[in-house]
């Protein structure tokens, strides 16, 4: 049997077009041993539910700069929920104001990663919460 | 219900499960894959290989796009994608950006996108390719697309795995001829020169079809895809004299332009292998070859469980010390030593 591997998908949801720290979270975590699949930018909520499901992936990160994480996060959350995928854990990185972080991980956000954030940090917390489920899923 | 059972009843978040537990080689996989081999053999399996920048992502969302919206008269058909990308050989790890280029295909459930990273296979196509596009091929996937890079010996594993192979190139990416490897006029079914609105397509071009006009049409029509056909000839080639004579199209797949040429050779040279029995013969070298596979992996593991690690180390011993020669330590360890 293969080592098994954490998948993630990085998605950049609504209308924002800074994409570099997408990309340096995607290469980061490549780098780490996972496998990214990296679907860009303008992505709806319904394009990364949609992607999340096909991919089986067991991590969603959200980039978002533009502010309207309070309206995209909780839509992602509801459809990741609508298609049985609660299990898979979303982050979101970006600029995300302290006040809203207590409303996100209520939500079910699993972590906020704001700028400066080292991409260590990010490794080890997906492998933290991600690794125990490793040979319990599926 | 079982898994391959809700596969079969339509359920995609069961098809997305039994995909990965068929990547990770699990029991459950191999059960399921077991129950859902029957089911398999009706899909078009087309490959679609070809140098980093070419464009195959762009052309692969085009070919969906048309076989989902075909010109009327003809029917819609599901198509299935897998995107291969390669494994950092140094992290294990992968960047998976193939489905970047296929926005228009989101929203419909007619279409499944897979993205696999290669996880040390060095032909282009990851060990458990095959599995995989069999449980798409069971679920109803008329069309698989299988995506992946054309690098190193790529070409060989997507030519054993698909029906029709379309090998993609681009003017610009080099010098013209050493761009093109021999490797890819034998396996390409069809040519396809992507991003034509560039400089220097009418020397890809050519170059391209200088190169075919080399190959011998008889060599090409009795070793398809480099495999030589079977001793059983029950299967004799109704047209074998006429070969397939390898298209090169042109095409600009960001703006739509020369889909529905691609499409409609591809279907050509589906009607090309079922009339020439073309069709069964892949079948029977493509299955051929994975038993073959599946036989000798199983054989050698059977084999190691039956002696000790000591004694196997005892024998490589004395052919490191030149006292026995490889082939000898072979016998001695396969019939024991009969001194």
């Amino acid at each position: 049997m293969s080592d098994r591997k954490i998948r993630v998908l990085v998605a950049k949801p609504g209308l924002d077009g800074h994409d570099r720290g997408a990309k340096v979270v995607a290469r980061a975590l490549r780098d780490a041993g996972m496998e990214v699949i990296y679907t860009g930018l303008r992505q709806t909520p319904e394009m990364i539910a949609e992607a999340a499901l096909q991919e089986d992936v067991d991590v969603v990160g959200l980039s978002i700069l533009s502010g309207a994480h309070m309206a995209l996060l909780p839509r992602v959350l509801e459809l990741l929920k609508m298609n049985q995928q609660e299990h898979i854990k979303v982050f979101v990185g970006g600029i995300i104001p302290d006040e809203d972080v207590p409303r996100l991980l209520e939500m079910g956000v699993v972590g906020v990663y704001g700028p400066g954030t080292l991409t260590d940090q990010i490794i080890s917390d997906i492998q933290r919460t991600v690794g125990g489920n490793a040979d319990s899923e599926n | 219900m079982s898994l391959a059972d809700s596969v079969l009843s339509g359920n995609r978040l069961a098809l997305a499960r039994l995909l990965t537990q068929i990547e990770n080689e699990t029991p459950e996989g191999r059960a399921a894959l077991e129950e859902l081999f029957p089911k398999t053999g009706r899909a078009h399996l087309v490959g679609v290989t070809g140098a980093p920048g070419t464009g195959k992502s762009s052309l692969v969302n085009q070919l969906a796009r048309h076989y989902r919206n075909p010109p009327s008269g003809v029917e819609a058909r599901r198509v299935g994608i897998i995107a291969v990308d390669p494994s950092s050989p140094f992290s294990g790890g992968a960047i998976l950006g193939d489905r970047v280029r296929m926005r228009d295909l989101a929203g419909d459930a007619g279409v499944f996108i897979r993205s696999m990273a290669s996880r040390g296979s060095l032909g282009g196509l990851a060990h458990t390719t095959s599995g995989m596009v069999q449980a798409l091929d069971a679920a109803g996937y008329e069309v698989i697309l299988i995506e992946t890079v054309g690098a190193g010996q790529a070409e060989v594993d997507i030519a054993r795995l698909a029906h029709t192979t379309l090998v993609v190139e681009a003017p610009g990416l080099g010098d013209e001829i050493q761009a093109i490897k021999a490797g890819i006029l034998e396996i390409a079914d069809i040519l396809v020169v992507n991003k034509a609105d560039r400089p220097g397509v009418e020397n890809t071009e050519r170059a391209l079809r200088n190169m075919l006009q080399l190959a011998h049409p008889v060599q090409r029509s009795s070793f398809h895809h480099g495999i030589l056909p079977t001793a059983d000839e029950s299967f004799p080639a109704k047209s074998e004299s006429i070969a397939w004579q390898t298209p090169v199209l042109r095409s600009v797949a960001t703006e739509g332009i020369g889909i529905s040429q691609v499409a409609e050779e591809i279907a050509r040279h589906r009607r090309f292998l079922e009339e020439s029995g073309g069709w069964t013969r892949r079948e029977q070298a493509r299955l051929g070859a994975e038993l073959d596979a599946l036989l000798q992996s199983a054989l050698v593991s059977r084999w190691k469980s039956s002696i000790t690690q000591d004694k196997y180390q005892a024998v490589v011993q004395q052919v490191v010390e030149r006292r026995l020669s490889p082939w000898r330590a072979v016998t001695i360890l396969l019939d024991g030593d009969r001194r």
